[in-house]
C-alpha cells in the first residue's frame, strides 16, 4: 500500500515539475526578452511581454516587478501600484524589489497628494 | 534619485554580486507627473505676493515672489507679468483698519508670526472680487498667490553621524554611528494658490512642509537655509503647472 502511494506521488511529481519549469522558462523568456525592448526605449511593447510573463507564471516575481516598473514609466500609477502589490505578496523581503518601491512610493505620494481645494 | 536610495541599489547590487546570483538589470526612468491644473487658457501668469510669516530674518512675501517668477519664467510657456509684489498683510490690514499705536490691541494679530495667526488673513484668498479686479488689470492672467511660513525650529534627538577610522595599515573606514545631538534650523510651509484672474475664483491650492536641520553650533544663514527649502518645493510647485518628468533608475529583475 505504501509503496503504491509513493509511486503516485512520484508519478504526480514526475509530471508536475517539468509543467512548471516549462510555466517558468516561457515567462522568463518573455520577461528576458521585455528587458531588451524596454533596454531600447520601447516600453509598451516591453509591457506586453511582461503582461505575457505573468499570465503564463502569475508566481514570477520579475514579471510583475518589472511590469510596475513598465506602468510606472507610462505614468499609469494605479496600475504600478497594483503589479508592485503582487510583487510584494510574491517576496516582501527582496531588497531589488523594496528599493524600486521605494522610489515608486515617493512619486506616487507626490501625485496623490491631498489637494486644499 | 536621492543618495539614499542610490546608495540602497549600490549596496544590494554589491550584496547580490558577491553572492554569485546578478539576475537584475538597472534601468534609467523618467516617470511623468501630471499637471494639477489645466492653464492652456493662460498666456500671463502673475505671482502677486504672499502673506509671509514667522522668522523676521527674511521677507518670505518678496523672497518667494521672485523666486517663482524666476523660475516660471525658465521652466513655463506663460509670460510671467513682472509687477511690484503686492504686500499682502498690509492689504488685509489696510481694509480692516489697524489702529494706531498706543491704542487697545485688536482682537485678530496684526502680523503673521505664528500659523494660527494666518487663519485672520487667508479670507483674502476668498475674495473673488479683489483677485478679479487684479486679474483684469493684467488681461485675465493665472494669479499666483497663498501664504508661506518661515520659522526658526530646534530639535533634540539622535542622528547618525559617519565616524572615520584609519586602521593601522592606512586604510580609511566609515562607519555610521547613531548619537544625541542638539540641531536647529528652519522650517518652510508655503500655501500656493492659484486664481484665475478671468473670474476671480480659487482653481486650485496645496500647502507644503519642509525643514532642515543643522548641527546646533552650525551658524546657516536664514536665506541660504530659505533657497535650500525652496529648492526641494519648486518641482512639486511647477508640477501643479505643467507635466513634470521625474528621472530616476529602477531594478529589473530577470
Amino acid at each position: 500500500m505504501r509503496i503504491r502511494a509513493f509511486a503516485a506521488v512520484a508519478l504526480a511529481l514526475a509530471l508536475t515539475v517539468p509543467v512548471l519549469a516549462d510555466k517558468r522558462s516561457d515567462a522568463k523568456e518573455h520577461v528576458e526578452f521585455g528587458i531588451e525592448l524596454a533596454r531600447k526605449g520601447l516600453w509598451s511593447s516591453a509591457i506586453h511581454q511582461w503582461d505575457k510573463a505573468k499570465t503564463i507564471d502569475p508566481e514570477y516575481l520579475a514579471a510583475w516587478n518589472n511590469l510596475a516598473i513598465g506602468y510606472e514609466q507610462m505614468g499609469k500609477f494605479h496600475e504600478a501600484r497594483e503589479a508592485y502589490d503582487q510583487a510584494l505578496k510574491l517576496d516582501p523581503n527582496n531588497a531589488f524589489l523594496l528599493t524600486n518601491y521605494e522610489q515608486f512610493r515617493e512619486i506616487y505620494d507626490r501625485q496623490n497628494r491631498r489637494r486644499d481645494r | 534619485m536621492t543618495g539614499r536610495t542610490a546608495a540602497a541599489i549600490v549596496s544590494v547590487a554589491l550584496a547580490a554580486g558577491s553572492a554569485g546570483c546578478v539576475k537584475f538589470y538597472e534601468i534609467a526612468v523618467e516617470t511623468p507627473i501630471q499637471a494639477k491644473i489645466d492653464v492652456t487658457g493662460f498666456q500671463r501668469v502673475l505671482v502677486a505676493g504672499f502673506l509671509g510669516g514667522g522668522s523676521d530674518t527674511i521677507d518670505p512675501n518678496t523672497e518667494t515672489a521672485r523666486l517663482l517668477r524666476s523660475q516660471l519664467r525658465s521652466k513655463s510657456e506663460m509670460r510671467v507679468i513682472d509687477a511690484d509684489v503686492i504686500p499682502l498683510v498690509e492689504e488685509v490690514n489696510e481694509r480692516r483698519g489697524v489702529p494706531p499705536p498706543g491704542a487697545p490691541a485688536p482682537e485678530a494679530p496684526d502680523r503673521i508670526r505664528e500659523e494660527q495667526d494666518l487663519k485672520a488673513f487667508e479670507h483674502i484668498f476668498e475674495d473673488a472680487e479683489y483677485w478679479k479686479k487684479l486679474g483684469e488689470e493684467h488681461q485675465g492672467a493665472l494669479i499666483v498667490t497663498g501664504s508661506v511660513m518661515f520659522t526658526e525650529v530646534a530639535r533634540s534627538g539622535m542622528v547618525t553621524r559617519v565616524k572615520t577610522t584609519t586602521t593601522a595599515s592606512g586604510i580609511q573606514t566609515y562607519q555610521p554611528v547613531q548619537e544625541f545631538a542638539d540641531q536647529k534650523g528652519f522650517a518652510l510651509t508655503p500655501k500656493f494658490v492659484f486664481i484665475d484672474g478671468r473670474t476671480g475664483q480659487i482653481l486650485y491650492s496645496e500647502t507644503f512642509h519642509e525643514e532642515q536641520l543643522y548641527a546646533a553650533d552650525v551658524n546657516t544663514p536664514a536665506l541660504s537655509s530659505y533657497f535650500e527649502l525652496m529648492d526641494k518645493l519648486v518641482p512639486a510647485f511647477l508640477n501643479t503647472l505643467s507635466t513634470q518628468k521625474i528621472r530616476g533608475s529602477r531594478i529589473l529583475l530577470k
